[in-house]
């Protein structure tokens, strides 16, 4: 059974659900702590993640690993497809296109993220309390802030979209009926992790993330 | 009277032609008198009668395949103003003019609207879609199909192997190894069927192997097109339902 594209393909859409799905709706709902509480519940949010045990391994297992294996055999899926919208233009079908094409923006946004945030945490070129002053640089930046709203919606349409497709590619819904209920479900999940983001994303607009990070570099440097 | 009115209508064509599996297509138009009740088929009939092009210039006769003329048979299919569907049910009166006519290139083109369907027979093979009864005795009479399975079976038995979803399939072409539509709603027929349904693993394991049920990527183009009606989105779901059941049932040893 190993080896063969069918378990490939059936551990691809696994990954996508579990972990990615999982940990893209963690970090909207930690990301919105921006929005709902400041650059306070931001702060917690990022060390609420930091003090979770066995870190290292969570990010290497949990994310880092499903991430390259999803997103590098979803470039082969993708590349295994043809587009014909132009002679079929229903809905399904354009949904099916942009899964290909949210997926391929989102693997290169999501590098790129990584980079500018992690990364750079790794280099030790920013610190976690730093990461909010990152952030408001980021989105104060009028065309990083356009491409992180085309990543960001890319990447959540990615996962609501992909729901159904793994609630049908598990044979969980299987009827016309079942998998129009579960579409309006998924519309309903991109509606509400876009707005995490979106709104998170204009929270860290505000001066007070600047402020915060001045406050807890001043902070650190004392520490 | 009547007649010179009648005469005076024409149809225009558009068709795709080919002279060999290698040559490259190139398109010639046709301008034909219009009859009552014309399908593509009686059309292309016109044009092999009086082959010549709306210029006047004579040209080869247009080759194309059809059989029952009454769209159970699949032979006659082909892409008919940009839609896969059979030409014989496709009345001139419904179209809109120039109609254009192509081949299914999602299959080799043998010449013009001939095309080669022999990789979905070798599919139905792949997927043992028959049900085996030869024996050295008299196994007896099998068991008996319930009458509201029956019911929904049938449907999936209109199947005539036409290949109008996997030319609408995105996910059927050269660089996909995808089984497509049609193959995985016969492994369900036969799967439901009380005596078929005594090997349905050896049906479920040919699934799932490369370019199994796997390929599909849920466009679901397969079942607006399906000429028959066939339910084939809920044919591949339930049969994903299947082979992950006998995945985790392989895997923990049932």
């Amino acid at each position: 059974m190993k080896g063969n594209s069918y378990f490939s393909r059936k551990l691809h859409s696994l990954l996508g659900i579990i972990p990615l799905g999982m940990f893209i709706v963690v970090h909207g709902l930690t990301n919105y702590q921006a929005f709902e509480r400041g650059p306070e519940g931001f702060g917690k949010g990022v060390t609420f993640i930091n003090s979770m045990p066995v870190l290292p391994l969570l990010e290497i297992f949990g994310i880092y690993l499903p991430l390259l294996f999803h997103g590098i055999y979803g470039l082969y899926v993708a590349y295994q497809s043809n587009s014909n919208t132009g002679r079929f233009k229903y809905g399904r079908n354009w949904a099916f296109t942009a899964q290909r094409v949210t997926g391929v923006i989102t693997f290169v946004f999501v590098f790129w993220h990584v980079y500018q945030t992690r990364i750079q945490v790794y280099l030790g070129k920013v610190t976690h309390e730093e990461l909010g002053s990152l952030m408001h640089d980021i989105a104060t930046n009028p065309v990083m802030f356009v491409l992180y709203t085309i990543g960001v919606l890319a990447a959540v349409f990615h996962f609501s979209n992909g729901i159904w497709a793994f609630l049908i590619s598990w044979g969980i819904t299987i009827g016309p009926k079942a998998q129009r209920i579960s579409s309006y479900i998924c519309m309903g999940i991109f509606v509400v992790v876009s707005a995490l983001f979106i709104l998170s994303l204009v929270a860290f607009t505000g001066d007070e993330f600047k402020e915060a990070a001045s406050a807890a570099l001043a902070f650190t440097n004392i520490g | 009277m009547a007649e010179a009115t009648v005469a005076t209508k024409t149809v225009k064509f558009i068709i795709t032609r080919q002279d060999t599996p290698e040559s490259q297509p190139y398109n010639e138009e046709f301008e034909i008198p219009y009859r009552a009740n014309m399908n593509v088929i009686s059309a292309l009939m016109e044009i092999q009668r009086n082959p010549k092009k709306s210029d006047g210039a004579s040209t080869a006769p247009v080759c194309w395949e059809s059989n029952c003329l009454e769209e159970v048979c699949g032979a006659c299919s082909m892409v008919i103003n940009g839609k896969p569907r059979q030409a014989c049910s496709a009345l001139i009166d419904k179209l809109e003019q120039p109609v254009k006519l192509e081949p299914m290139r999602t299959f080799p083109v043998v010449r013009d609207l001939v095309i080669n369907r022999e990789r979905m027979f070798g599919a139905l093979k792949r997927v043992k879609a028959w049900i085996p009864i030869d024996g050295t005795y008299d196994l007896g009479p099998g068991p008996r199909m319930a009458e509201t399975k029956r019911q929904w079976a049938y449907e999936l038995s209109k199947c005539m192997t036409c290949g109008v979803c996997l030319e609408a399939c995105p996910n059927v072409n050269d660089r996909n190894s995808f089984i497509g539509p049609a193959a995985i709603s016969q492994v369900r027929l036969f799967n439901a069927h009380p005596t078929g349904e005594m090997n349905k693993e050896e049906r479920l394991d040919a699934l799932m192997t490369d370019g199994g049920i796997e390929g599909c990527g849920n466009s679901q183009n397969c079942v607006r097109s399906c000429p028959k009606g066939i339910p084939l989105t809920t044919s591949i779901a339930a049969i994903n339902k299947d082979t992950t059941k006998h995945l985790f049932k392989k895997w923990l040893g049932v």
